[in-house]
C-alpha cells in the first residue's frame, strides 16, 4: 500500500531535455497510465521511479519518504521489463527466486560455491522456494519452474516476468509497456489478467504504454505526455470527452478526431455553410473536433446509421470510401464545403444499414452533427467552452 | 521431370566456380596431408632419395624420446603460465574498460596497439628490455630493490620471460573479443538484476555477467590454448630453444627436426601429433559451443 | 504547487554507476588501466626512441626517452639507403598483395556457388572447407616444402605465397556471408537478364564489403608478421621479407643498437600505422577470425 508523489522531476540527456518539470501523485491502489508516443519521456519517467535513471532535479516520495538516494531494490518497488529481461541462463523459478535470494541471504552466500555449502543458504532454500511457488500457482505457471525462459512462449515468458515481480511483495508495480511484444489476441487476454491483478492485489500501477486503447481500458487515471511535458491527467473520460488541449484530443480516440476549421461570431459557430448556435464567447477562427462516432449518417430514405442524437445540424458529406469493419463501417470522405479536407466516420450498423451497399445510391451522404459533442479550439489549441450550450431543434439546411 | 535448360547451364557454372579453389585445396592441404600421414610411417630424410616404411617407428621413438618429452613439457609448463593471464587478465581490463566512458576508445586502441604490430620485430624490443645487464626492466627492479633476473639466460626463467612476451601481444586481442562479449549483453539485465536487490558489483559478475558471457569465455579459452601451443616466433628469434633446450617448445622442436636436421618422416609424426591437439581444441570447443546459447 | 527548483544534489552513495559522480574507485580503475596502457605501448616508446639514439645510448643506465645525442636521421637513413630494407619491405608488400588478391578471387567464386547455387558435391567441399579450416600451416609443412624443392621453386616469390593462395577460412566467411543476400533479388536479376557473373559483381560484391574488407585486413596483418614460412622457403636476401629480416639480428648482423632498432621501427610500423587509420576495421578483421595471425 503506497502513495507516489513525483515533484517536479526535470532530466535531460546531455543538451536534450526529455522532461520538464513533471510533478504527478499517484494514489494508493490507483491504476495510473502514463501514456504518450515513443519519445515523449515516458520510459524515462518510469525509469525515474524505479531508480534506474536519476533525475536531474525534483524529488520522487513514495509514502512520503524521498527515495531519491535509495537504491531500486530499497524501493519497495517491482518493474516488469518491455522484454521482460529474464535472466536467461536461469529456470523459471531461479528467476523468480532472484529478489528472494538477494533479500534474504548475505553477500557471502551468495557467491558461486558457496551457495551451495553455507548453512544460511540451505536454511534459506525451503522458504524461498514457497514464496516462488505460491506466485508461480497464482500465475499458473507452477508447471512452468523448471523451464528455461528460451522454451516459453512470450506470454509465458511475460507471466514469468510478473511472478518475478511480485514474489518481492513490492509496494509499487511498474511496468513498461508490458504487452507490446505479444501478438494482439493474447494481448487483450494479458490485459485483462493484469486489470484483475491489479484489483486483486490492490497495489499502487504505474503503467506505461503509447497504446491509449490500453491506457483507456485499464487505469484509473490517465497521464498523458508529449515531448517531456505532461499534457493532462484524468479519467479516461476526461481526457476522452474534455480534453486539456487539442494535442491530447487528437491523442485520444480511435480512429483520430475530425478536426475542420470553422469560424465563431455572435454566438454562432459556422461549419461552411451551417451555422451552429454555439456561443464560444469569442469570434475569430476556430478548429472543431468532432469524433468520427458522433456523427449521424442518414440517406434519402431517411435511413439511419449509428446511434441517433436526438437532435442535430445536417451536412452535406460527400464520401470516398466505406471500409465494413463488421461490427460498423468506417466512411472516408470530406464535407462538401471543403472537399479537400479528410472525415472519418464511424457509423454502427443497423438493421437498416447492413451492409455497405447502402451506401452505392449516391455521391454525398446527409450527416448530423450533434453540438454537444463537438470539441471547440482556438488558434492556440486550448479548448474553448460554450458559453451557454443553445441546443436547439434540427436546422435542416 | 526434366532438369531445365538453365538449371544445367547454372551447374556447369558452379562447378567451373569452384574449380580453382578446389584444386588448390586439394593441393594445399588433402594431398600434403596425406603425405603427412604416408611420411610419418617412412624413415625419409631431404638428405637421400632412399627411404623405407618403418612402421610406427617414428612414433614409438617420438613417445619414448626424452627430447620431445621435454618439448612438451615445456609447452604445457609455458601454457599453465600463460593461460591464467591471457584469460583472466584480459575479462579483468575488458570489464574496466567497458565502464569507463570517456578513455575507452584511446584505452582500446592502447591495449591493441601490440596485436597488430609485428612480433618478431617487437621480440628485439623485449630482448633489449629484459636485457640482464642494462635491461629497463632489470633497472626498475633494482630501483625497487628487488634483484635483477637473468631473463633468457636461466633455464628456470626463460619460459617464464616467453610468457610475458606473449601476454603483451595477446592481452589486447583477448581484450576485444570479451569486449564484444560484454557489450552483447542487454543491459536491462543488470537493471532487472539491480530491481532484483542483486547490485553488489560481485553479485552482478556472478549472476549476469559471468553466465553471459559463457561462449565468449569458451572461445577465448580454446583460441588462447591453441596460441599458446602454437608459440613459435619468439623462441626462433630470441632462444633458439636454449639455455639448454629449457624453451625448446613443442613447434619449435618440430621445425628443427624438419627444418635443420631434414628428419622428414619423424617431423611428419610430430606434425600430426600437434594437428591431433589442435582437432582436440576444436572438438572442445564444439561440443560446447551450443551449450549456452540462450534464446 | 510550489516552484522548486532544485540544484542536482551531489549523490555520494548512489548505486547507479552512470548517475554517480566519479568516486575515488573510479579514479582508481582509471589510473590503473592507463598504467596498464603504458606497459603495452612502452616497448613501441621505447623502440623509436632507441631508433634516434647512437649506440653506445641504447644501452644507458639512466635511460631516457628524449635521446641525447640525436641520431635519428642517420639511422633511419642507414636502414632504408644502406641497408636492404626497401627491398625487404617491397617483398612483404608483393608476398602479402599477391597473397589477398588470389585468395580473394578463389575465395568469392567458390563462396557464391556453395552459398546460392545448387550442384553434386557442394556438401563435401563445404565440408572439406570446415575441416580445413583447423590444419595450420605447421602441419602441412613438410611436403608443401619438398615439394617447393622438387620443382625447384623454393626462394620465390611463387614459394612464399603458394601455401596461403587459397583461404579456407575466407570461402567459410563469404559463404556465411553470401547465404544471407535475399534469394529473392538474385532471382529478379536474373529474370532482368543479368548474367551470374554479372550478379556476383554488380549485387553480392558491393553487399560484401565489409566482410571482404575486414578479411582483407586480417590476411595482410597475418601474412605480413609471418615468420615460419618465409623462414622454411627463403634462402637469399634479395627474398627476404621483413619480418623474416628480424632473424638476422640473432645473430651479430648489425653491431649499431640504434639502427636495429631503427630497422625493427619500419619493419612493424605499416601494420601499426595502418591500424591507427583504420581502428574499427583492424579490430574488426583481426578479431573476426579468433585465430591470431
Amino acid at each position: 500500500m503506497a502513495q507516489l508523489n513525483l515533484k517536479n522531476i526535470k532530466k535531460s540527456f546531455g543538451d536534450t531535455p526529455v522532461l520538464h518539470d513533471i510533478s504527478l501523485d499517484v494514489n494508493d491502489g490507483e491504476f495510473v497510465s502514463l501514456v504518450g508516443q515513443s519519445g515523449c519521456g515516458k520510459s524515462t519517467l518510469l525509469r525515474i521511479i524505479a531508480g534506474l535513471e536519476h533525475p536531474d532535479s525534483g524529488d520522487i516520495l513514495i509514502d512520503g519518504q524521498s527515495m531519491l538516494d535509495a537504491a531500486p531494490k530499497d524501493r519497495n518497488i517491482a518493474m516488469v521489463f518491455q522484454d521482460y529481461a529474464l535472466y536467461p541462463h536461469m529456470s523459471v523459478g531461479e528467476n523468480m527466486a532472484m529478489p528472494l535470494v538477494m533479500a534474504s541471504l548475505p553477500l557471502y552466500a551468495r557467491l558461486p560455491i558457496m551457495r551451495s555449502i553455507t548453512p544460511a543458504s540451505r536454511r534459506a532454500q525451503p522458504q524461498i522456494r514457497a514464496g516462488v511457488e505460491t506466485v508461480a500457482k497464482q500465475l499458473r505457471i507452477d508447471h512452468l519452474l523448471d523451464r528455461k525462459p528460451a522454451q516459453l512462449s512470450g506470454g509465458q515468458r511475460q507471466r514469468v516476468a510478473l511472478g518475478r515481480a511480485l514474489v518481492r511483495d513490492p509496494q509499487v508495480f511498474l511496468m513498461d509497456e508490458p504487452l507490446s511484444n505479444l501478438d494482439a489476441k493474447l494481448r487483450v487476454q494479458v490485459r485483462a489478467e493484469i486489470t484483475e491483478l491489479h484489483a486483486k492485489s490492490g497495489l499502487t500501477f504505474v503503467y506505461v504504454t503509447h497504446d491509449q486503447v490500453e491506457a483507456m481500458t485499464m487505469s484509473s487515471r490517465v497521464a498523458l505526455l508529449q515531448t517531456g511535458h505532461l499534457l493532462q491527467v484524468g479519467t479516461p473520460n476526461d481526457l476522452f470527452s474534455d480534453p486539456a488541449n487539442l494535442d491530447v484530443a487528437q491523442f485520444i480516440g480511435s480512429p483520430e478526431i475530425n478536426i475542420i476549421a470553422g469560424e465563431s461570431h455572435a454566438g454562432q459557430v459556422s461549419i461552411g455553410p451551417t451555422q451552429l448556435p454555439i456561443d464560444l464567447g469569442a469570434t475569430g477562427p476556430v478548429q472543431i473536433g468532432i469524433r468520427p462516432e458522433t456523427i449521424l449518417v442518414r440517406n434519402a430514405d431517411g435511413l439511419v446509421a449509428s446511434h441517433a442524437p436526438e437532435h442535430g445540424h445536417a451536412v452535406t458529406f460527400k464520401k470516398r470510401l466505406v471500409e465494413d469493419l463488421g461490427p460498423e463501417f468506417l466512411i472516408h470522405g470530406a464535407f462538401a464545403h471543403d472537399p479537400e479536407g479528410v472525415i472519418r466516420i464511424r457509423a454502427q450498423k443497423s438493421d437498416a444499414y447492413s451492409n455497405a451497399g447502402v451506401f452505392a445510391q449516391s455521391e454525398t451522404l446527409d450527416v448530423v452533427l450533434n453540438p454537444r459533442q463537438l470539441l471547440f479550439f482556438g488558434a492556440d489549441g486550448q479548448p474553448l467552452r460554450p458559453v451557454a450550450t443553445a441546443a436547439k431543434q434540427v436546422e435542416t439546411a | 521431370m526434366a532438369v531445365s535448360k538453365l538449371q544445367r547451364a547454372q551447374t556447369r557454372l558452379a562447378y567451373l566456380l569452384v574449380l580453382p579453389a578446389t584444386f588448390l585445396i586439394l593441393l594445399i592441404y588433402i594431398i600434403p596431408i596425406i603425405f603427412v600421414f604416408l611420411g610419418s610411417l617412412t624413415d625419409y630424410t631431404l638428405v637421400s632419395d632412399y627411404y623405407e616404411f618403418v612402421g610406427l617407428e617414428n612414433y614409438r621413438q617420438m613417445f619414448g624420446d626424452k627430447v620431445f618429452a621435454n618439448a612438451l613439457n615445456n609447452t604445457f609448463f609455458y601454457a599453465v603460465l600463460f593461460l591464467p593471464g591471457a584469460f583472466i587478465i584480459s575479462l579483468v581490463i575488458a570489464i574496466a574498460i567497458q565502464e569507463q566512458k570517456q578513455f575507452r576508445s584511446v584505452l582500446e586502441v592502447l591495449y591493441f596497439l601490440p596485436v597488430t604490430s609485428t612480433l618478431a620485430a617487437m621480440a628485439l624490443v623485449w630482448a633489449a628490455l629484459m636485457d640482464s645487464g642494462q635491461g629497463v626492466i632489470n633497472n626498475t627492479f633494482q630501483l625497487f630493490g628487488l634483484p635483477r633476473v637473468n631473463w633468457f639466460g636461466n633455464e628456470d626463467v626463460v619460459l617464464y620471460s616467453l610468457a610475458i612476451i606473449s601476454l603483451w601481444s595477446i592481452i589486447g586481442f583477448n581484450m576485444v573479443l570479451f569486449l564484444a562479449g560484454l557489450t552483447s549483453i542487454p543491459k536491462n539485465l543488470y537493471e532487472a538484476a539491480a530491481l532484483d536487490g542483486a547490485d553488489h558489483p560481485l553479485d552482478k559478475f556472478f549472476r549476469v555477467t559471468w553466465p553471459m558471457l559463457g561462449p565468449t569465455a569458451m572461445f577465448v579459452a580454446v583460441t588462447s590454448s591453441i596460441t599458446a601451443f602454437k608459440l613459435f616466433d619468439t623462441v626462433a628469434i630470441l632462444t633458439q630453444g636454449g639455455p639448454d633446450r629449457a624453451s625448446e617448445v613443442f613447434l619449435y622442436l618440430a621445425f628443427l627436426e624438419g627444418f635443420e636436421y631434414f628428419n622428414m618422416g619423424y617431423s611428419a609424426a610430430l606434425s600430426l601429433f600437434f594437428l591431433g591437439i589442435i582437432f582436440l581444441f576444436a572438438l572442445i570447443q564444439a561440443l560446447f559451443s551450443d551449450r549456452n546459447v540462450h534464446y | 504547487m510550489a516552484e522548486i527548483s532544485q540544484t542536482p544534489t551531489p549523490t555520494a552513495a548512489h548505486w547507479l554507476d552512470r548517475a554517480k559522480p566519479k568516486s575515488v574507485g573510479r579514479v582508481v580503475t582509471s589510473l590503473l588501466l592507463f598504467l596498464g596502457a603504458w606497459i603495452m605501448v612502452f616497448p613501441f616508446i621505447w623502440m623509436i626512441s632507441s631508433s634516434m639514439k647512437p649506440t653506445d645510448e641504447v644501452y644507458d643506465a639512466d635511460f631516457s626517452i628524449i635521446p641525447k645525442t640525436f641520431k635519428g636521421f642517420e639511422n633511419y637513413y642507414g636502414v632504408i639507403f644502406e641497408q636492404p630494407y626497401l627491398i625487404f619491405l617491397m617483398n612483404s608488400m608483393i608476398v602479402c598483395v599477391g597473397i589477398l588478391v588470389i585468395q580473394l578471387l578463389t575465395a568469392i567464386l567458390a563462396a557464391y556457388a556453395l552459398a546460392k547455387l545448387k550442384f553434386r558435391g557442394s556438401t563435401i567441399l563445404f565440408g572439406t572447407v570446415i575441416a580445413a579450416i583447423t590444419i595450420p600451416i605447421n602441419v602441412t609443412s613438410i611436403p608443401l616444402y619438398i615439394g617447393l624443392v622438387r620443382v625447384g621453386l623454393l626462394d620465390t616469390y611463387f614459394a612464399m605465397m603458394f601455401p596461403f593462395i587459397v583461404s579456407v577460412f575466407a570461402i567459410f566467411l563469404f559463404r556465411q556471408f553470401f547465404r544471407g543476400f535475399p534469394d529473392s533479388i538474385i532471382q529478379a536479376a536474373r529474370v532482368d537478364g543479368f548474367s551470374e557473373i554479372e550478379i556476383i559483381l554488380r549485387l553480392i560484391l558491393p553487399s560484401a564489403v565489409p566482410a571482404i574488407a575486414a578479411f582483407s585486413v586480417f590476411s595482410f596483418v597475418a601474412h605480413w608478421n609471418d615468420l615460419y614460412w618465409p623462414l622454411i622457403v627463403v634462402q637469399s636476401q634479395d627474398k627476404m621479407t621483413a619480418t623474416l629480416s628480424m632473424m638476422q639480428y640473432q645473430s651479430a648482423f648489425d653491431t649499431d643498437y640504434g639502427r636495429t632498432y631503427a630497422s625493427a621501427t619500419v619493419v612493424t610500423a605499416p601494420m601499426v600505422i595502418a591500424f591507427l587509420f583504420a581502428r574499427r576495421l583492424f579490430i574488426r578483421g583481426i578479431t573476426m577470425t579468433g585465430v591470431k595471425g
